[in-house]
C-alpha cells in the first residue's frame, strides 16, 4: 500500500532508531471500507433531509431545512444521496458477483459458505450462548468471523434498501408510477418510506453505533472499519474461531498487513467523530419531536 | 190708550206663542225622531252630531274632538260645498258612518298640491315624517278664509306665526331636524321685515312665505329653491327691483341676477332672517377683510390665535373666486367690523350640501356632533383658506397624501389610534408596507388609499351595516376597482347567494388582510394562506400538514400546493360541484398544473389524507400501525440485547485494562494498543 511508505521517512529531528511497524490483521478489504464510509455519507444526508420533512411539525426542522439552503434544496441532496446509496448497493452486489465467480463455484456456496453473511445453525448456538453469558451463565462464545448482530446488521442494510429504496422512487416519480398503481398508494409508500427510515435512523444511530463502535471495551471508538485492520490481539479476543481456523489453515499471515500511521488513524477518527455527532444528534432530533412533539 | 196698548202687546205675545207653539208642533210631526235644526246652515245634518262640543272618538288611545264650529264654517270660503264637498267618501252615507278618509286639497288645489310634493314638506310627509306639516296645519281646516281676508289662518300678518309654531327654538323641528338658521323667528320678529309686517301691520312686507313661496319650500341648497345662491337676487328683486342701483360700489348690477352665484348674494352681506335697516356704509369685498387680516401680527384677543390671511393662499386655492364672506357668512357690513358679528365657524355644507350630509353620518361627524375634541371637522383634512382640489398634487387630500392625512390620528399612538378598540393595529404602517402602499408611493394614484375603501365622508366602523368595510359590503367596495374578482367571488361558494350558508362567510379582508395586504405570489402571503383558510376549514387544514405538500409548506417552500393553488381561490367551489377545479373532469388538469402528465390515477393520492382515523383512511391506518410496530419489536429486541451486554463490556473493559497495565508493568512503557509507533 503506498499510504504506508509514508512511514519510512522518520522525522530529521528525532533519534534514528528503529521502527517498529505493528502488523495488523485485515478484516475488510478497501472496496469494502470505501463503500462504508460512502454508506455513512449518504446515510447522514439522508436522514438529516428526509427526516426534516417527516418532522417538518418542530422548529428544528425548519431551521434545518434553511440551513441546507431551503427544502428544494433538501431535496436534492436527499435525492443525489439517494442515487450515491443506490451505487453502494449495486457496487456491493457486484462485489458479491466477483466474489462468487473468484472463490466459490455457485451462488449456493457463496451463501452457504464459511465466510458468508447468511445466518446458520452456528449464530443461533452463538444467540443462546451469549444471551447465557448475559445473564452470567456461561463464558463469552468464541464468535467467528461475523457474529450474529453483524450479520443481522448486513441483512437490517439490506431489507432497509429494498423498502426505502423502492418507496422512495416511488415517490420521486409517482406520475410515472401511477401509471401502474392507485393514487393512494403514494400515501402508503409515504408511511412506509418514512417509518422504516425512522426504524433504519434509530436502530443504526442506537444500537449499530454501541454494538460495533461504542462498546465499553472498544469505546471511545473502533475504526475497524475505516482501516480495515485490527490489532491481532484483538482478533484472538473478538473472534477466536476465526484467529483458531486461519491459524490452523496458515493462513493468518496473509491477512496481516502493516498498521495505519497516525495522521491517518487521526483523520479518520476526526470523521468517524463527526457521523457519531450527527447520528447522535439526529438521535436526539427523533426523540425529541417523536415524544413531546408529536402530532 | 195705554190699556190698548197693552191688550194689543199682551195679543201679540199670545199670537206669537201660539204660533211657535203651533210650529212646533208641525216641525216635531214631519221630523219626529230629529232634533230642530236652521234649515240655512250648510251641512246641518252633520253639525247635529258634530256641531255637539262633547262629541269625540278615540284614535290610537286618545280622545279626539269631532266638533266642528258650524256658524265659522258657514262664514268659511268652502261653505258652499258642504261637507261632503271635502269629505266626499260621506256622500251618502247614513249614520253611522265609517271614518272619513283624508281630505284631498289637491282635487281642486292642483297646483298647491304638486308644488308642496315637490318642497321639502311634502317629501318629509310622504316619508311618513310626523313631523311633516300638511295642507290643515298652516290652513286649518273648517276654518278657511281666502288669504287676504283677515280671519285666514295665512294670512300675512299671521304667516310668520304659522311657520314659528315649528320654527321657533324648542320646538320638535328646530330640535330634532337640522336646520342651519337658528331663531328665525325671534331674529325675522326684529328684522326690517318683520317690523314691518309685525309692529306696523305693513301687510305688503314680505312675511315667510314670500322668500320661500308658499307651498314649494326647498332648502336653499336644492337648485329649484327660492333661495339658492343662484334664485336669490331674483327672490329680493321681486320687492327691490331697483337694488342694484345702491349696490354700484361693489358689483355691477347686471352681474347679480345673471351670476349670482359668483357674486356675493343678498344673504351674505344681509343676514337671512336678520336684514336691518341700516345703511351698509361698508363695502363687503374681500380687500375689506384684507384692511386687517394681512397683518401678521393680527391675533384674536380671546386665545391669541393669528389671525392672519395670506392672500397668497387664498389666491391659489381652490377657493380663489369664494369672497370671504362667502364662507364667514355672518358679517354684518353695517358694522365698523363686520366680522365681530360673527358667532360661529364656517359652514361648508352651505355649498357643500351633499358631503355635509355624508359627515353628519360619519363616525367623524357623529364624534363632531357630541362636540368630541378628537373628531375631525372639514378644516382639519382640507385646511381652511389654502383649500386645494383633490386632483392637485400639493393637497393634502391628493391620492399620494391620502394616507400621511389620515395618518394624523390613525398613526400608532395618535388621538384616534388610542382610543380606537378594535382588532386592526399599525394601521398606517401595515398600509405603508402592502400592495396598494407600495403603488401608491410609485405614483400610482389609481391605487387604493384610505378613502377608496372607507369612503371620504361616509367613514363608518366596520360594524355598522352601512359601512362601506362592513362584512356586507367588502366586496362591493373591493370590487369596485377589483370588478373581475369580485364577479368571480359572488359566483364562488363563500358567497351567500351561492352556498346559502347563514353563518358568517369569509369576505376579501378575511383572507388577504385589511391593511397589511400582500402581493399573492409573495412567500408570506402563500406560506400562510393555510392557517387563514384554516381559520374556519380547520380539521382539513390540520390534515393538509400531514401529506406532502402540507409538510414541505411547513419548511418554508413556497412552490408546494397550497390551498388555493387546488381549489381555487375566488372561484372556490365545492369539489362535488362540475365547475369546481377539483371535480371529476378537472382535477387532472388542476393536478398537471404542477405534475406534467398527471392522470385521473395520479389525482388519487389523498392530499388531505392522515394515518389517524382508521374509519377513512383504514389501509393508511393500519400501515402506520404496522411499521410502528415493526419499529417498537425492533427496537425492544436491539435495546434489551444492549442493556443485557452493557455489564459485561465493562467487565471486559476492566479485564482489558488489567492487562494492558500487566504488559505496561512488563515492558516499563505505556502501550497504547489503539495508536501503533506512537
Amino acid at each position: 500500500m503506498p499510504r504506508d511508505e509514508v512511514l519510512e521517512n522518520p522525522p530529521a529531528s528525532s533519534t534514528p532508531k528503529i521502527k517498529v511497524v505493528e502488523r495488523q490483521f485485515v478484516r475488510f478489504t478497501r472496496l469494502q471500507r470505501i463503500l462504508h464510509i460512502c454508506m455513512i455519507v449518504s446515510f447522514l444526508s439522508l436522514a438529516t433531509t428526509g427526516l426534516t420533512l417527516k418532522f417538518s411539525y418542530t422548529k428544528w426542522a425548519s431551521v434545518l431545512s434553511h440551513l441546507l439552503g431551503g427544502f428544494e434544496n433538501a431535496g436534492y441532496i436527499h435525492r443525489s444521496a439517494a442515487v450515491v446509496m443506490f451505487g453502494v448497493f449495486v457496487t456491493h452486489l457486484v462485489d458479491l458477483y466477483k466474489l462468487k465467480k473468484r472463490e466459490h463455484t455457485s451462488w449456493l456456496s457463496l451463501i452457504l459458505g464459511p465466510g458468508s453473511m447468511m445466518p446458520n445453525q452456528a449464530d443461533l448456538a452463538d444467540l443462546v450462548a451469549t444471551l447465557k453469558w448475559f445473564v452470567g451463565l456461561g463464558k463469552r462464545p468464541a464468535y467467528g468471523r461475523w457474529t450474529y448482530w453483524e450479520k443481522f446488521d448486513y441483512f437490517a442494510v439490506f431489507w432497509g434498501i429494498a423498502v426505502i429504496g423502492s418507496t422512495g422512487l416511488t415517490l420521486w416519480f409517482p406520475v410515472f408510477f401511477t401509471r401502474f398503481i392507485p393514487g393512494s398508494f403514494l400515501n402508503v409508500a409515504t408511511i412506509i418510506h418514512s417509518d422504516e427510515a425512522l426504524l433504519a435512523t434509530g436502530f443504526i444511530f442506537t444500537v449499530h453505533f454501541f454494538n460495533t463502535h461504542l462498546r465499553p471495551e472498544k469505546f471511545p471508538m473502533d475504526i475497524t472499519v475505516f482501516t480495515g485492520r485490527m490489532p491481532l490481539e484483538e482478533l484472538k479476543r473478538d473472534k477466536p474461531r476465526e484467529y483458531e481456523a486461519l491459524v490452523a489453515s496458515g493462513q493468518l499471515e496473509e491477512h496481516m498487513e502493516e498498521a495505519y500511521p497516525p495522521i491517518v488513524t487521526r483523520t479518520i477518527r476526526a470523521f468517524a467523530w463527526a457521523a457519531l455527532a450527527v447520528g447522535f444528534s439526529i438521535v436526539l432530533w427523533i426523540i425529541y419531536a417523536v415524544l413531546f412533539a408529536y402530532r | 190708550m195705554a190699556e190698548t196698548e197693552i191688550a194689543r202687546r199682551k195679543w201679540r205675545t199670545g199670537f206669537g206663542v201660539v204660533v211657535a207653539t203651533l210650529l212646533a208642533t208641525i216641525f216635531s210631526l214631519v221630523f219626529p225622531e230629529r232634533p230642530v235644526r236652521a234649515a240655512d246652515q250648510p251641512g246641518a245634518e252633520c253639525l247635529a252630531c258634530h256641531g255637539d262640543k262633547s262629541t269625540t272618538t278615540t284614535r290610537a288611545g286618545k280622545t279626539v274632538s269631532l266638533y266642528v264650529d258650524g256658524k265659522k264654517f258657514a262664514t268659511s270660503i268652502h261653505a258652499s260645498f258642504g261637507c261632503t264637498g271635502c269629505h266626499a267618501d260621506l256622500e251618502g252615507k247614513d249614520f253611522p258612518h265609517p271614518t272619513p278618509a283624508r281630505v284631498q286639497c289637491g282635487t281642486c288645489h292642483t297646483t298647491e298640491q304638486e308644488q308642496y310634493a315637490r318642497s321639502l314638506h311634502g317629501k318629509a310627509s310622504a316619508r311618513g315624517d310626523a313631523l311633516a306639516p300638511r295642507c290643515v296645519n298652516c290652513h286649518g281646516n273648517h276654518d278657511i278664509y281666502p288669504v287676504k281676508d283677515s280671519r285666514s289662518a295665512v294670512a300675512p300678518l299671521k304667516v310668520p306665526f304659522v311657520c314659528g309654531q315649528c320654527h321657533q327654538e324648542g320646538t320638535p323641528v328646530s330640535r330634532n331636524r337640522t336646520i342651519a338658521q337658528d331663531n328665525i323667528l325671534e331674529n325675522y320678529s326684529e328684522s326690517i321685515h318683520g317690523e314691518a309686517l309685525l309692529k306696523k301691520g305693513l301687510a305688503v312686507a314680505p312675511n315667510c312665505a314670500t322668500c320661500h313661496t308658499p307651498h314649494l319650500i326647498l332648502p336653499h341648497t336644492d337648485p329649484a329653491s327660492s333661495i339658492n345662491r343662484r334664485n336669490i337676487a331674483a327672490t329680493c328683486t321681486k320687492c327691490h327691483s331697483q337694488i342694484e342701483t345702491v349696490h354700484r360700489k361693489i358689483i355691477r348690477g347686471e352681474l347679480w341676477e345673471k351670476q349670482a352665484s359668483v357674486l356675493p348674494a343678498c344673504p351674505d352681506c344681509h343676514q337671512p332672517h336678520k336684514i336691518r335697516n341700516v345703511f351698509y356704509s361698508q363695502g363687503m369685498a374681500n380687500a375689506d377683510c384684507m384692511r386687517c387680516h394681512a397683518d401678521e401680527k393680527l391675533r384674536r384677543a380671546r386665545d391669541g390665535q393669528s389671525m392672519y390671511v395670506s392672500v397668497g393662499e387664498v389666491s391659489h386655492s381652490r377657493h380663489n373666486k369664494i369672497a370671504c364672506s362667502q364662507c364667514h357668512s355672518e358679517v354684518n357690513a353695517s358694522h365698523v367690523r363686520p366680522c365681530e358679528t360673527i358667532t360661529k365657524g364656517v359652514d361648508c355644507t352651505s355649498c357643500h350640501d351633499e358631503i355635509g350630509r355624508q359627515y353628519v353620518t360619519s363616525i367623524h361627524g357623529q364624534l363632531s356632533g357630541k362636540n368630541d375634541p378628537n373628531a375631525p371637522t372639514c378644516k382639519e383634512c382640507h385646511g381652511t383658506h389654502a383649500v386645494l382640489g383633490k386632483q392637485d398634487p400639493q393637497s393634502s387630500t391628493f391620492a399620494m397624501n391620502v394616507p400621511g392625512l389620515c395618518a394624523r390620528c390613525h398613526r400608532e399612538g395618535q388621538k384616534a389610534a388610542v382610543r380606537y378598540t378594535g382588532l386592526q393595529h399599525e394601521i398606517i404602517a401595515n398600509y405603508t408596507e402592502s400592495i396598494h402602499g407600495t403603488l401608491l408611493k410609485n405614483g400610482l394614484t389609481v391605487t387604493a388609499t384610505c378613502t377608496s375603501c372607507h369612503t371620504a365622508h361616509q367613514i363608518l366602523p366596520r360594524t355598522d351595516p352601512a359601512s362601506s368595510v362592513n362584512a356586507n359590503n367588502v366586496p362591493d367596495t373591493c370590487g369596485r376597482c377589483h370588478h373581475g374578482i369580485e364577479e368571480q367571488f359572488e359566483n364562488s361558494i363563500h358567497a351567500k347567494r351561492v352556498s346559502g350558508y347563514s353563518k358568517p362567510l369569509p369576505v376579501c379582508n378575511d383572507c388577504h388582510t385589511a391593511h397589511a395586504i400582500h402581493r399573492t405570489d409573495e412567500s408570506s402571503f402563500r406560506l400562510n394562506v393555510m392557517a387563514t383558510c384554516g381559520r374556519c376549514h380547520e380539521k382539513i387544514a390540520e390534515t393538509y400538514f400531514d401529506t406532502y405538500h402540507g409538510k414541505v409548506s411547513k419548511l418554508g417552500y413556497t412552490k408546494a400546493a397550497k390551498c388555493y393553488d387546488c381549489h381555487g381561490s375566488h372561484d372556490v367551489l365545492a369539489v362535488t360541484d362540475p365547475r369546481s377545479h377539483l371535480s371529476r373532469a378537472n382535477v387532472a388538469t388542476t393536478c398537471g398544473k404542477c405534475h406534467a402528465g398527471a392522470t385521473r390515477r395520479f389525482a388519487g393520492y389523498l392530499t388531505h389524507a392522515t394515518h389517524h382515523d382508521p374509519r377513512k383512511y383504514p389501509f393508511l391506518f393500519y400501515t402506520f400501525w404496522g411499521m410502528t410496530t415493526l419499529l417498537l419489536v425492533t427496537f425492544v429486541v436491539g435495546g434489551v440485547h444492549t442493556l443485557l451486554w452493557l455489564p459485561r463490556a465493562f467487565q471486559m473493559r476492566q479485564e482489558l485494562r488489567a492487562e494492558e497495565e500487566k504488559a505496561a508493568a512488563e515492558l516499563g512503557k505505556p502501550v497504547d494498543k489503539e495508536k501503533p509507533n506512537a
